[in-house]
């Protein structure tokens, strides 16, 4: 059963248009990660999922009820900001109440002086505070409840505006680049943190992010927006192995993908150096095509007198790898491969180098970049099909 | 020898300071003097700051008999303080509206607010003195306080300091459940004071001092405000006892000076304006 789903959602700010028709559906305790380069219209998603922003057209749904013409505090969603927002003239303590505070208390109890005459409130704010206390120590807080929000450092921020969040238990959990302001290494610990509290508190999570390692390490699923189209949701394995559009292949995967303009013939035939590919019939026919295929799943050989060589023209040591860049000789476009490290020790710039591409794990895309279903033939059984 | 010539910028600086600090002060420390003056030594040719002859008791004995001081004071401090509230009460729910919120009317406001900040009340005064003829509200608290109850400066101060508060701050507040009203009660005045306490100086000294208003719209000296009892003291005296005036003024410009002396940390910080960060 999907607890959150979206459907058809357009958005444009004065003929600029930001969204165009986005649907998405969350599974229960599902976490996904929206990424997208800036700009493309994710974090304006969120903003209408929670309510801070009203989308043009769309139907919004939580849990069986359509939301789209609630107000924010009626969706029963919390969110996480890039910023944290926390109130600066509050305790972290006292910014986690908050929530539980405004839900549970009526506004004659809320007032200070006469609110606390009133049946039932103390009751009430001793549950909140026992709350309050629990959540921090799960996140391990609880030494900070009594200070405020400029004594805290960003990790500690951060934690704190978490726990404000979780604290009431939304149906939907929102994240808006939550990590974008902590250092690196704090950075991938609290990636780490924010997937196990996830796992504990099973509340559906959508989570915007620009950073495509964090979406892939952590996400159930990952949804690839590119210029205000959702282009595809997948499994973090899915998207990277089988990305349904070359903006998703190109935006995911470090060090790009390698993409070469090749033609496809009219028997649906590809041919890229000792290469054939054999298109699925009816899609296209004598066209250019755009052919990509993966750093890893490309190899630098010795020359010899294969089709494919090219020169080694740069080269990054990364550590466990190294990412060596080459110009093809014959159409003058740069290949990107990773190789060992131990591999890579024999080449030298300016060497001259095979390439050698891995059939099985190379991509077709049309010229508007969808996906052309292909597969790999040894250039003998090409060449029957033609003359069959 | 570089401590040596930075005393000397040192010095050269404290003197400037002092000397214009000197230039300021020196009304003041002239009217001290002659609060303590008896009449005859007031007029004498010769001109001297300390009394020859002590008389602070019998003139402030005079300027606390002569008019009703309490009176004077107690009707500053109501209208002082009911401008300031009402001030505040209207112009920061206007701000944060203007400031956060999206409506169609907002330029508009802008468009006034600006042009309310043009007309001095000066060219007001007339026909407001008119209608409160009609509505015969002359000689009250209310003909004091209502034309300055709703401030275009107070909005346009609070306008530009609830825009460098970030939205994030009101959506988080939105999400916690807080209506608009919660919203400006909770987070905006919580995180508003010094651009309160800043508005605090500008509205209570312009009021406490202003003669102008209170001159127009009170001739009952049970509603007048210090300034005015002043002047109603000068017409009591014939103008002549200075000695006695001098007191009755000590005494009136006394409360600002403590509150500003009290709370001077405060104050300063509240015109520099610190705004709030993370």
């Amino acid at each position: 059963m999907s607890v959150l789903s979206l459907r058809g959602i357009t958005k444009s700010y004065g003929g600029n248009v930001i969204l165009k028709s986005v649907g998405l559906e969350a599974e229960a305790g599902e976490f996904i990660a929206l990424v997208g380069p800036s700009g493309c219209g994710k974090s304006t998603l969120l903003r209408i999922v929670a309510g801070l922003d009203h989308g043009d057209t769309g139907e919004i749904v939580i849990g069986g009820r359509d939301v789209a013409r609630m107000a924010a505090a009626d969706r029963n969603v919390a969110m996480v900001f890039q910023s944290y927002a926390l109130y600066p003239h509050l305790t972290a303590g006292q910014n986690i109440a908050v929530p539980l505070a405004m839900r549970r208390l009526t506004a004659m109890q809320r007032l200070p002086g006469i609110g606390n005459f009133l049946p039932g409130q103390r009751q009430i704010r001793t549950d909140i505070q026992r709350q309050v206390k629990e959540m921090a120590l799960a996140l391990k807080i609880d030494h900070l409840l009594d200070r405020k929000p400029g004594q805290m450092s960003g990790g500690q921020r951060q934690r704190v505006a978490l726990a404000r969040a979780m604290v009431r238990r939304p149906a939907v959990f929102l994240m808006d680049e939550p990590l974008s302001n902590l250092d690196a290494n704090l950075r991938v610990h609290a990636r780490g943190e924010i997937v196990d509290l996830h796992r504990r508190a099973g509340v559906p999570t959508l989570y915007v992010t620009h950073d495509q390692s964090e979406a892939l390490s952590m996400a159930d699923r990952v949804a690839v927006m590119i210029g205000g189209n959702l282009l595809q949701l997948a499994t973090p394995k899915e998207i990277y192995d089988n990305p349904s559009h070359i903006e998703v292949a190109r935006f995911l995967g470090q060090p790009k993908i390698n993409v070469l303009e090749t033609r496809i013939d009219v028997a649906g035939l590809v041919r890229f150096g000792d290469l054939v590919l054999l298109a699925n019939r009816g899609q296209v026919s004598d066209a250019s095509v755009k052919l990509a295929i993966r750093p890893e799943f490309v190899r630098f050989n010795p020359a010899s007198a294969r089709r494919l060589s090219a020169r080694v023209e740069r080269m990054e040591f990364l550590g466990s790898e190294v990412i060596v860049h080459a110009r093809l000789d014959a159409i003058g476009e740069v290949m990107t491969s990773k190789a060992t490290p131990a591999e890579a020790a024999a080449w030298t710039i300016g060497q001259p180098v095979d390439v050698e591409i891995m059939p099985e794990r190379t991509m077709l895309f049309d010229q508007q970049g969808v996906r052309l279903l292909a597969e790999p033939v040894a250039a003998a059984a090409a060449l029957e099909k033609i003359d069959g | 020898m570089t401590s040596n010539a930075f005393s000397v910028a040192r010095i050269a600086r404290l003197t400037v300071l002092s000397l214009g600090a000197l230039l300021f002060l020196a009304p003041y420390i002239f009217m001290v003097s002659t609060a303590g003056k008896p009449q005859s030594e007031i007029f004498s040719s010769s001109l001297s700051l300390i009394p020859q002859q002590w008389s602070y008791v019998e003139n402030f004995t005079k300027a606390l008999s002569r008019v009703s001081m309490t009176t004077l004071l107690f009707n500053g401090v109501i209208v002082c303080a009911l401008i300031f509230v009402i001030q505040i009460v209207v112009a920061i729910p206007c701000a944060y509206a203007m400031a956060k919120l999206k409506f169609r009317a907002a330029r508009t406001m802008m468009v006034l607010v600006m042009l309310g900040l043009l007309v001095p009340i000066h060219a007001t005064a007339l026909p407001i003195y008119v209608a409160f003829d009609k509505l015969s509200v002359l000689n009250t608290y209310t003909a004091l306080v209502a034309p300055f109850s709703i401030s275009v400066f107070a909005i346009f101060l609070f306008l530009q300091f609830f825009r460098a508060m970030p939205d994030d701050l009101i959506h988080a507040a939105r999400l916690d459940g807080m209506s608009e009203a919660g919203i400006v009660a909770r987070v905006i005045v919580p995180n508003a004071w010094p651009a309160i306490t800043a508005f605090a100086i500008f509205s209570v000294v312009a009021h406490w001092n202003d003669l102008f208003w209170p001159l127009i719209v009170v001739t009952n000296q049970d509603y007048a405000t210090p300034p005015l009892g002043l002047l109603y003291f000068r017409a009591a005296e014939s103008g002549d006892d200075y000695g006695a005036l001098m007191a009755a003024t000590l005494i009136i410009t006394l409360p600002l000076v403590t509150a500003f002396l009290l709370a001077q940390k405060r104050f300063v910080e509240g015109i520099t304006m610190t705004g709030l960060k993370g």
